[in-house]
């Protein structure tokens, strides 16, 4: 054992030297980092914790993993290869919302589909950001008229980054996550207030033609929402 | 069409006479009246008799394929038209229309006789208000329950507001979802009735799969019952991207504001979706389409049909392996490809918007040369990565184990069911409407069509991958023809009027051979510019369906792979 230690023994002082050394004439510039550079000698970097945390969470965002219609296939592209959606430390797709921060709403939302993804959105941790990808997200899109489509996400959850395109492009879908994750390194999002179309329970609802109609199928307590489509933009 | 050479039209003209004559005495008294369809004949009869007279077309005269029930409303009447093919020649096809009073809509249903009519008829039932006497389980299937009015009757209100519940899905933890509870009775009326038997005094749970999962490809909701982890039964719920398809068609004006549409419904393949409405307006309106735009539409749609199939095999092998792996970025990899090209071709990388009536858009991109290259290395590159594809996938001794003999879905069951495309010839059925039905520039040209017997998953998957080198074999020759094509005989578009309106009351039905299957469209014009009724019969709303045959008695890994490997594109499923 203990010549085996002696085949190890090195000279500690000499080495440490040695890197100390380069390090402080600039031979070996792995250990400059530009951070460091900027900073001057002090390894401590002083910021406000909050600017700190945005920093942290606009570069490494975890994406929900969430197709809804055509631009999720584009969606698909750029994460994949070529567009590589990784690079900008947003490509890792969850398939759990409990484990996302980032939500991509990549197509048309329907009235049968709406108030799963309000739940989606809600089992999602705080603090969460939400990227509507595609015309339809922005305004129903080219269904816009349709009897059975959502007037734009925005009627439902709040939205961060509006893309527009059918389908945007996967250098757009790049583009608004990059400005996504500026919004964020600044430290802004978007309000979080009350929508049109809310869930809500049943016997909270004001009475009309509607809601008599269905008192016999739907109990008191049951979420429900209600859309009002004469008003919908 | 156009290209059908004239002999050949007069001699099926022909022959549909005295096959309608022969349908006629099939049919004696029961037919009440004769309706004039432009591709079929058609035979007005009962709402009582429905059952009695598909039974005789079915056994008798051989019209084993219900393609597409198309529901409507007149002024004074309500309309059931079943659109009946063969199998084994999809170019023999006779309507059968069912007319309802306006008071009682209520018809016999078909269910009985082709079990793909259960969808089609909730699908009536849902969005046109039939009410089909009969039916198994008349529940609506594209919009949710709480529905109130029926969105493509005539007096529908759109601006009436609806409410739409969230309801706690069944907990499979919780006691009384056991199917012998009492909690799972709400929904065994769904079940198949072998299916509750087994249910009531064995132990099984209830399992929802999505509407947001990532193994249902989009936004599905499968409603499953197991037992142990065996699958008893399962049962899709669909309408969670019911974009109303039909609706925006109707309102649109045939010359420009359809065919957009399309690419939306099946929008992993766009492309021969849009052949689809282009075939069917260009029969509607008898309109002409140049050969040379049809080289270049054949070639076109086979470049949509790659796009489809390399992401179809790509995220089989994401259900079967797991996550993002090397496989799916090799399909990506090979979409952008084929992507590339046809940005090139028609400026756009998804909605491609290529047809018009009457022809295409755009010629080749200049330098023709050029572009040439890019394709044929394109097509130098493919066999390689085909067998790449192979090594990895079909080669594959796990991907064996898991699919070989898993999904079975047997021929009659197939034909039952109304499957098409890849499903139906994964299944030996050996029908492919490029070359049964022709169109285009297809039987001009020298390819086969890719049929296995297999009936499993493994099967569908192969079929995808044959199809792939087929589609390759086509674009090839057509690349051959267009480069040697004279420069003075390049019209891509015939003279077409810039507003088309159809006779008052034509009606057709016509399909094309899609990634997915057979996507037919149905319409009727009314003299205006737009039309009266738009029916799409998708293929993978009927494929969907065979998902419960397939995967009972399975174990839950195996029916989501039996889910990838019936591709299924949930715009095309919900329209
Ligand atoms: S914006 Fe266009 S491409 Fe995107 S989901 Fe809507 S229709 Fe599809």
């Amino acid at each position: 054992m203990s010549s085996d230690k002696d085949t190890f023994v090195a000279d500690t002082t000499r080495v440490q030297t040695e890197t100390r050394d380069s390090r402080i004439t600039g031979q070996d510039n792995r250990f400059n980092s530009k951070l460091r550079e900027a900073f001057g000698s002090s390894p401590f970097i002083l910021t406000k914790f909050d600017k700190f945390m945005n920093w942290v969470r606009g570069s490494s965002m975890f994406m929900l993993q969430f197709g809804i219609a055509c631009c999720s296939i584009e969606m698909m592209h750029t994460y994949a290869v070529k567009h590589d959606l990784d690079r900008f430390g947003a490509g890792v797709p969850r398939a759990s919302p409990r484990q996302a921060d980032v939500i991509i709403v990549p197509g048309t939302i329907v009235s049968k589909f709406a108030p799963r993804m309000k739940r989606v959105y809600d089992q999602m941790p705080e603090p969460k950001f939400v990227v509507g990808m595609g015309s339809c997200t922005i305004s129903g899109g080219p269904f816009q008229e349709g009897y059975n489509v959502i007037k734009g996400a925005e009627e439902v959850i709040p939205v961060d980054i509006h893309i527009p395109g059918c389908p945007p492009r996967p250098e757009a879908l790049v583009y608004g996550i990059a400005k996504l994750q500026e919004r964020i390194a600044n430290g802004e999002s978007s309000p979080v207030v009350v929508k049109p179309y809310e869930l809500e329970q049943f016997g909270d609802l004001p009475r009309d033609e509607v809601v008599d109609k269905l008192s016999e199928e739907i109990n008191e307590d049951d979420l429900v929402m209600r859309y009002n489509w004469a008003d919908s933009p | 069409m156009s290209l059908e050479d004239p002999e050949k039209e007069q001699q099926g003209a022909l022959e549909g006479r005295s096959r309608e004559d022969e349908l006629a005495d099939l049919l004696g008294e029961r037919a009440l009246s004769r309706d004039d369809h432009k591709n079929a004949p058609a035979f007005v009869i009962r709402p009582d008799e429905v059952q009695d007279v598909l039974f005789d077309l079915r056994d008798q005269a051989g019209y084993d394929f219900l393609s597409c029930v198309t529901a409507q409303e007149y002024e004074d009447r309500y309309e059931s038209i079943y659109h009946l093919k063969r199998y084994d020649n999809p170019m023999d096809e006779v309507s059968v229309v069912v007319p309802t009073s306006k008071q009682n809509p209520v018809s016999q249903t078909a269910e009985p006789v082709y079990k793909t009519a259960d969808w089609h008829e909730r699908e009536a039932y849902d969005l046109v208000g039939i009410d089909y006497e009969g039916h198994p389980d008349l529940r609506r299937i594209l919009l949710p329950e709480t529905w109130q009015g029926h969105p493509l009757s005539l007096d529908y209100d759109q601006d009436r507001p609806q409410i739409v519940t969230l309801r706690e899905h069944a907990n499979p933890l919780e006691e009384d979802q056991r199917a012998s509870g009492t909690g799972a009775n709400a929904h065994s009326n769904t079940v198949e009735s072998g299916a509750v038997d087994d249910a009531a005094d064995s132990d099984t749970m209830y399992l929802n799969i999505g509407p947001h999962h990532p193994a249902t490809h989009g936004v599905l909701h499968l409603k499953t019952i197991l037992d142990g982890e065996q699958v008893v039964d399962v049962e899709p719920d669909i309408g969670y991207l019911h974009r109303c398809e039909e609706q925006m068609a109707q309102q649109g004006t045939y010359r420009y504001q359809i065919i957009p549409y399309s690419d939306r419904w099946d929008y992993t393949a766009n492309m021969p979706n849009e052949w689809a409405v282009a075939r069917a307006i260009e029969d509607l309106a008898d309109l002409e389409v140049p050969e040379y735009a049809q080289v270049l539409r054949t070639m076109a749609t086979e470049f949509g049909r790659m796009l489809g199939h390399f992401l179809a095999v790509g995220t089989f092998a994401l259900d079967v392996y797991g996550d993002f792996t090397a496989i799916f970025m090799y399909a990506i990899r090979d979409r952008e490809k084929v992507q590339n090209i046809l940005e090139d071709l028609t400026g756009q990388r998804m909605m491609f918007y290529y047809f018009r009536l009457g022809g295409v858009v755009w010629d080749l991109p200049e330098p023709r040369e050029e572009w040439f290259e890019k394709v044929r290395d394109f097509l130098d590159e493919l066999p390689s990565a085909l067998e790449e594809y192979h090594d990895l996938i079909s080669q594959n001794e796990i991907l064996q184990l898991r699919t070989v003999g898993k999904g079975m879905l047997p021929k009659e069951t197939a034909k039952q069911y109304g499957a098409t495309g890849p499903v139906a010839r994964a299944s030996g059925i050996d029908m492919d409407l490029r070359r049964d039905d022709p169109y285009g520039y297809y039987d001009e040209l020298d390819w086969d069509v890719a049929v296995e017997d297999g009936c499993d998953n493994y099967s569908r998957l192969l079929v995808r991958l044959r199809e792939v080198e087929e589609s390759a074999k086509i674009i090839r020759q057509c690349i051959d023809l267009l480069e040697d094509w004279p420069e003075e005989e390049r019209t891509i578009q015939s003279n077409v009027p810039r507003t088309i309106r159809p006779d008052d009351d034509t009606e057709t039905y016509k399909a094309v051979e899609a990634a997915k299957g057979e996507m037919g469209v149905y319409i009727r014009s009314d003299g205006t510019d737009t039309p009266a009724r738009f029916k799409i019969r998708a293929g993978c709303f009927n494929n969907l369906h065979t998902l419960a045959p397939m995967s009972n008695g399975e174990y839950i890994p195996d029916l989501v792979a039996a889910l990838g490997s019936l591709d299924i594109v949930l715009g095309s499923v919900d329209r």
